[in-house]
């Protein structure tokens, strides 16, 4: 038996490719690989990948889209219509916990205190700054999923209810899902949360219905000024492409090797 | 042939047939067939029904007032921010229609004053600015024009402005450090004003041998702070000592 062909593995450091062999696939192939591994095959708990199917997507299909979304911080104005119309548009419930998005406010003290806050995701405003004057900086930072192209949600989850798609979507199966909560404990960024009706985790899906159908999240489609940005990563010509040619893109946590695939620009060296 | 074989073979074939009814009854339908997940779930998530339509949808029968919002002030802002989520309206557009929010609660949303926000976004204060009167009284929503060109530096750099206020500087207007056009106001990107870019520029008021006669405080110009800018150590809007 041969060895399959090695799809082209991670090009540039932090940024996210579909052509990566991830644990899971490189163990699937080597049992394969494995004498006696037929039997493991007939029992089918180990699959051949089918034709067409995730494993030989990057290799095979090179037009598979790998989708990503920008975020200039130098452009958010906090409005909030973002959070507004994710809610409306995924029927998140109002409850101030439950947010897919949602926008922080960062301010810096002149001797440097941080301080951070989104009440209710910043729907209702913010409230006003207590001494306005003793303010070095303050801006805004849209929070959301960053689709990890190396998801710890995904690695976490006992039966394979939450996943990566083909085009590199982090989603959830709502009917498969047990509940356990593991993958919310284990996202880094906090953008899981517990549906109180459906007892299953929830989170961004890109607006993954939208996006099949070429409409862009309805974040930002709402976003007044352009501060998100949708697109592809590794794909020339999409506005998400020059934005991240001429941003100097940084993302969220990086030491934590996540390969998170928001890229945000502007960013202050106080956010986290 | 011992006779120990045939019975292992016999758990065998129990424990293999009992797996795999196991992996039959526990494993769903499609789990695999793309990775290790459901399928079938990538379906019923894209089934989701979309409740906004997009602001392309809208140009289809609204023309004239697309039009006229691309090419205005507001031609980043989408039809749907203002409207709600209209999906449903591009289908039945006669039975179900969107709000026209014609109050002023809408636009101080994204125009009241608020410090966090980007230098030159346009902040009105909400309290003094025309009270009582809706917004589209004197704004056009698809079409809003800023009536006139402001005066002030402080309309576009609010928290620089507050900051040199309450500053040792709150005397000294923008202009004497910086050089800026009346072009700066109208397209303040591609006319930037100067900065200062030498020691000496705060040495006219602040050099010992400054005979200006004012109580400016003085120091040692080829000496104190060498070899930074003044402004690397004291931020220019709101310097202090110590
Ligand atoms: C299929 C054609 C069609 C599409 C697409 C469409 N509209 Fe309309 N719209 C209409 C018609 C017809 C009316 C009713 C005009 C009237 O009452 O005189 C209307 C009325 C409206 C009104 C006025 C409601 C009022 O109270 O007067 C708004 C606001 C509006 N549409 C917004 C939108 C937005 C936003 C979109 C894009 C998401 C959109 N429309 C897409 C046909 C359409
Ligand atoms: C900044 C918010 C805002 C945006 C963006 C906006 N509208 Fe409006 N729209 C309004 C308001 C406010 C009114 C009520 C105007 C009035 O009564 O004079 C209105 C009125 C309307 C009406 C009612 C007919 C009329 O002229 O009175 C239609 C139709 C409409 N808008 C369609 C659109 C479409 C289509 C777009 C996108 C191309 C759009 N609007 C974008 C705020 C907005
Ligand atoms: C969702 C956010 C949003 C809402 C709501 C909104 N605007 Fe705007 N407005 C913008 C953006 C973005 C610009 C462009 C700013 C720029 O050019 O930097 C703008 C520009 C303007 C300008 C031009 C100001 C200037 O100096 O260039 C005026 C006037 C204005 N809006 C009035 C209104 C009025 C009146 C309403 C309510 C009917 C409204 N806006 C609602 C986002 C919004
Ligand atoms: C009585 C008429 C009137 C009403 C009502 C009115 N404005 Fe204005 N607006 C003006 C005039 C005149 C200017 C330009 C002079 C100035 O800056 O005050 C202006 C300027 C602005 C600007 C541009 C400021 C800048 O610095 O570029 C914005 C944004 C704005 N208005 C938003 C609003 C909003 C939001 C409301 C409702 C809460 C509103 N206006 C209500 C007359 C009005
Ligand atoms: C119409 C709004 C507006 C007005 C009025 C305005 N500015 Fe600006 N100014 C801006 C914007 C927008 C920028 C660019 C900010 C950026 O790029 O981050 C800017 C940048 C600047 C800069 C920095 C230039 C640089 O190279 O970094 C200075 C200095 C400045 N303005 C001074 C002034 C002074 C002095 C006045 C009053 C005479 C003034 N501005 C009035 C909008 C304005
Ligand atoms: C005492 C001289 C002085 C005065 C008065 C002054 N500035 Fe500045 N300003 C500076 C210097 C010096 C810099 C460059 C700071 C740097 O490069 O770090 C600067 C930088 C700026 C910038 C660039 C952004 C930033 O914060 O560094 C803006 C915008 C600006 N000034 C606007 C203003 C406005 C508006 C006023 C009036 C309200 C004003 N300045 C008054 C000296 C001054
Ligand atoms: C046009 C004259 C003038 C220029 C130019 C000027 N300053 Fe000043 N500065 C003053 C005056 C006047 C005061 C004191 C005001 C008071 O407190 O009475 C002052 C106060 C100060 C103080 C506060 C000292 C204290 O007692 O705490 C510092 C620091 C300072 N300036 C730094 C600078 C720097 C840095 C620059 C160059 C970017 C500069 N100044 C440019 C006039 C000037
Ligand atoms: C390396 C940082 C640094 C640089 C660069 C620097 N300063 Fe200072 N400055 C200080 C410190 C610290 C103090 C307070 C301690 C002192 O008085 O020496 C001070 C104090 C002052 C004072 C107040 C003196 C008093 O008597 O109250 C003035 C005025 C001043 N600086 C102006 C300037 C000017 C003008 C420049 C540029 C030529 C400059 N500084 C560059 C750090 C710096």
């Amino acid at each position: 038996m041969t060895v399959p062909e090695q799809p082209e593995t991670v090009t540039e450091g932090e940024r996210a490719t579909d052509g990566a062999v991830d644990r899971r696939q490189f163990l699937t192939e080597a049992l394969n690989v494995a004498a006696g591994a037929a039997p493991l095959v007939i029992l089918g708990v180990v699959r051949i990948p089918a034709a067409g199917a995730q494993e030989a997507a990057g290799a095979v299909d090179q037009d598979e889209h790998n989708y990503a979304m920008g975020i200039d911080v130098n452009k958010c104005i906090g409005c909030a219509r973002c959070v507004v119309a994710c809610k409306t548009e995924n029927d998140v419930p109002d409850d101030p916990e439950f947010f897919n998005t949602w926008i922080e406010r960062y301010v810096i003290r002149p001797n440097g205190e941080v301080e951070v806050d989104s009440p209710n995701g910043g729907i209702d405003g913010f409230p006003p700054l207590d001494e306005e004057t003793d303010l070095r900086r303050s801006f805004f930072v849209p929070k959301l999923c960053n689709h990890c192209a190396s998801p710890p949600c995904v690695q976490v989850c006992p039966v394979g209810a939450t996943f990566t798609t083909v085009d590199g979507v982090v989603l959830v199966d709502d009917e498969y899902c047990i509940g356990c909560r593991y993958c919310i404990q284990a996202c880094p960024y906090g953008a899981r949360w517990m549906h109180p009706e459906k007892h299953v985790a929830a989170k961004c899906t890109f607006c993954y219905h939208r996006v099949v159908d070429g409409l862009v999240p309805a974040c930002v489609e709402v976003c007044p000024t352009g501060a998100r940005i949708f697109g592809e990563v590794e794909r020339l010509a999409t506005p998400l492409a020059r934005f991240m040619r001429f941003n100097d893109v940084q993302v969220l946590k990086p030491h934590l090797n996540t390969r998170p695939k928001a890229y945000y620009a502007n960013l202050d060296g106080e956010v986290r | 042939m011992p006779q120990q074989v045939p019975r292992l073979i016999a758990v065998f074939v129990v424990a293999l047939a009992a797996l795999i009814g196991a992996r039959m009854a526990l494993v769903p339908d499609t789990f695999g067939d793309l990775g290790h997940y459901r399928a079938a779930a990538v379906d019923s998530i894209t089934a989701h029904p979309k409740k906004y339509a997009g602001h392309a949808e809208c140009s289809l029968c609204h023309g004239p007032i697309a039009e006229q919002r691309l090419t205005s002030n507001h031609r980043t802002v989408t039809c749907e921010v203002c409207h709600g989520p209209a999906a449903q309206h591009t289908t039945a557009p006669m039975d179900i229609k969107p709000t026209a929010p014609r109050e002023r609660g809408l636009c101080p949303l994204c125009h009241s004053y608020n410090p966090s926000r980007p230098t030159g976004f346009p902040q009105i204060d909400e309290v003094a600015h025309n009270p009582l009167t809706p917004c589209i009284t004197c704004h056009d929503p698809h079409a809003p024009e800023p009536p006139e060109v402001p005066e002030e530096c402080s309309a576009c750099h609010g928290q620089i402005a507050r900051q040199k206020a309450v500053s040792h500087h709150t005397n000294l207007q923008c202009t004497v450090c910086h050089e800026a056009r009346e072009e700066h106001k109208v397209n303040p990107r591609a006319n930037r004003p100067s900065k200062p870019v030498q020691r000496s520029f705060c040495g006219v008021c602040h050099a010992q041998d400054d005979l200006s006669g004012e109580r400016i405080p003085q120091i040692d110009l080829r000496s104190h702070g060498e070899p930074y800018m003044c402004w690397q150590c004291h931020y220019p809007h709101r310097p202090e000592s110590g």
